[in-house]
């Protein structure tokens, strides 16, 4: 278990950590969602002693790590541009913590092993980073970071340079590992779907504070405020309610409860038609309806409808 | 058809103002007979100024690696009071002339300088002697290192040393096996450099070591002696002897220099 109680950092006058406690739960995978600025990549340095908090406490596996210089936490880390040691081969780098540890050479070079198997590197281990491409690197440094067997995984941002294919490809892959491993992985995103796709847990920081802890699920079903509602998944503003924009029902003509509203642009992805539109008043607003039922109104460009939610939030 | 001219420019500019004395050097030691320069070369001063150049650079550009490397992290990882004066007072020897602080040595060292009356109540002789030489030496050969390191750590960044950190990495670990490694290139070619400019120094030297024959006699020194006695022919195998260490410093640089745009 990792556990972060009233943590506060400024850099100069900029706070970047406002009072944040956090707990995660020994063998789950937490994403810190939020915006730049909002002090998730800062609390993950914290944990991992990175950086040092101005005040508050870190407790990492039972121990008391608040003072414990990095080196000594027991953490693994995967940065955001690898940080791969250049002059090394992937083998070398791989098998850094173990040499620092001044393990036997042939525990070393099994371990090795293991773990180019595991990160699908076969064949790779002679290279140097810089003959390896962005995912290769960026598996390679997970690796790197697994070879200690740390009781933490943390990962900043780790898939924030890579293309998009790339991106959902080593999702899909963190998410294996971890079922595999079950370390207790904390990882830091600003992609709202990357957390809801990865995460058992999602923890959604901005401005320095945590808005809401909770599963991918509660967090869109029950967002705890309007920052919630409109960061995790859209949201269309209705006065003091929001509108999810599949909770909007769109009919060709007015009645007593709708609003007139005029569609910008439709965008057809899969099975799913997003429309763009605007309300009378000017305001934006966004609309997520089936293929068969955009076919059945026959919304085209430029059209006037008028919609009316469904199911609303009020905070 | 400008970018050759431009080439052109440049080759002319280098030709004329470097290898242009260089072969005339040449030329000369040729027309006054090589029996000559080359007496002058094994003669017992002579080969004692080599040697004893020799011996200050050998004191000097260790002393400057360590220093250079240590001020280059202190700047560029560290933050503390006085950081911009650091990086400033690096610079110094680049701005003053080297005549400058040799007499700013002897208002230190000299019989009423501030330090002088304590060495000589304690037998140390430092003007005129060894200690003098060494100290102007390092104080004109300061820079090269630093400034070579500085930029090379800045644009390696801190991220490899706190991966090392977070692998288990104590401070020390992380810079023999990370910071070290990852600046080598750099520091090589700052110690090329340091030599060269120790083996070449000779203003601060002239005015601190008094310049006396098979003692504190350096080799360029040595090139000003045979000049001044009108011994030409010993004045350019001496010069000449320090003009080829200067072509071997040259192609060392351009083997270690870093290739632009190439990341070693």
């Amino acid at each position: 278990m990792i556990t972060a109680t009233h943590v506060s950092k400024r850099f100069g006058d900029f706070v970047a950590l406002d009072d944040v406690s956090i707990e995660v739960a020994t063998g789950s995978l937490t994403a810190l969602l939020g915006p730049s600025g909002s002090g998730k990549s800062t609390l993950l340095r914290i944990i991992a002693g990175l950086e040092r908090p101005d005040a508050g406490e870190i407790v990492l596996a039972g121990e008391a790590a608040t003072s414990v210089p990095p080196q000594e936490r027991g953490v693994g880390f995967v940065f955001q541009h690898y940080a791969a040691f250049k002059h090394m081969t992937v083998r070398d780098n791989i098998g850094f913590a173990l040499k620092i540890r001044k393990r036997p050479r042939a525990e070393i070079r099994a371990r090795v092993d293991e773990l180019i198997e595991l990160v699908q590197l076969r064949g790779f281990g002679h290279r140097f980073p810089a003959q390896l491409s962005g995912g290769q690197r960026q598996r390679m440094a997970l690796a790197r970071a697994l070879a200690a067997e740390p009781k933490v995984l943390l990962l900043d941002e780790p898939f924030g340079a890579l293309d998009a294919r790339v991106r959902t490809e080593l999702r899909t892959w963190l998410r294996r590992l971890h079922e595999e491993t079950h370390t207790t992985t904390v990882f830091v995103t600003h992609d709202q779907e990357e957390a809801m796709e990865v995460a058992d847990n999602v923890v959604v920081m901005n401005r320095g504070r945590v808005e809401q802890a909770a599963s991918p699920r509660v967090l869109y079903d029950t967002p705890a405020n309007a920052f919630v509602m409109s960061f995790v998944g859209r949201a269309n503003r209705f006065g003091e309610s929001w509108v999810r924009p599949h909770d909007l029902e769109v009919t060709l003509e007015p009645n007593g409860s709708t609003r007139e509203v005029q569609i910008d642009r439709l965008v057809h992805v899969g099975h799913e038609v997003r429309a763009e539109l605007t309300r009378d008043d000017g305001e934006p607003v966004s609309l997520q309806l089936t293929r068969d039922e955009a076919e059945r109104l026959e919304l085209q460009p430029g059209q006037i409808v008028y919609v009316r939610p469904v199911r609303q939030t009020v905070f | 058809m400008r970018r050759l001219s431009l080439r052109f420019a440049a080759f002319g500019y280098l030709l004329v103002i470097l290898l242009g004395p260089l072969a005339m050097l040449f030329w000369r030691i040729w027309a006054e007979g090589l029996g000559k320069a080359w007496s002058a070369l094994i003669d017992a001063d002579t080969v004692h100024a080599f040697k004893l150049t020799l011996e200050v650079a050998s004191i000097a550009v260790p002393l400057n690696t360590i220093f250079g490397i240590v001020v280059g992290l202190a700047v560029v990882r560290r933050r503390f009071p006085g950081k911009g004066v650091v990086n400033a007072f690096v610079d110094l020897p680049l701005a003053l002339s080297p005549v400058v602080v040799g007499l700013s040595l002897f208002l230190l060292f000299g019989r009423t300088g501030w330090f002088g009356p304590w060495f000589t109540a304690h037998g140390i002789q430092v003007l005129f002697a060894l200690p003098a030489i060494v100290l102007v030496t390092v104080f004109v050969s300061v820079p090269y290192v630093a400034r070579e390191v500085i930029p090379t750590l800045r644009e390696l960044g801190e991220e490899q040393e706190q991966a090392a950190h977070t692998l288990g990495a104590s401070g020390w670990q992380a810079f023999w096996r990370i910071t070290l490694p990852s600046i080598r290139w750099a520091v090589i070619y700052g110690v090329v450099v340091t030599t060269a400019r120790c083996l070449g120094e000779y203003g601060a030297v002239a005015v601190v070591s008094g310049s006396i024959s098979g003692r504190t006699e350096t080799a360029t020194l040595r090139v000003q002696d045979y000049y001044e006695n009108l011994d030409q022919a010993g004045a350019y195998g001496v010069a000449l002897m320090l003009g080829l260490i200067a072509i071997v410093v040259l192609v060392l640089m351009t083997a270690f220099r870093p290739k632009d745009g190439a990341v070693r």
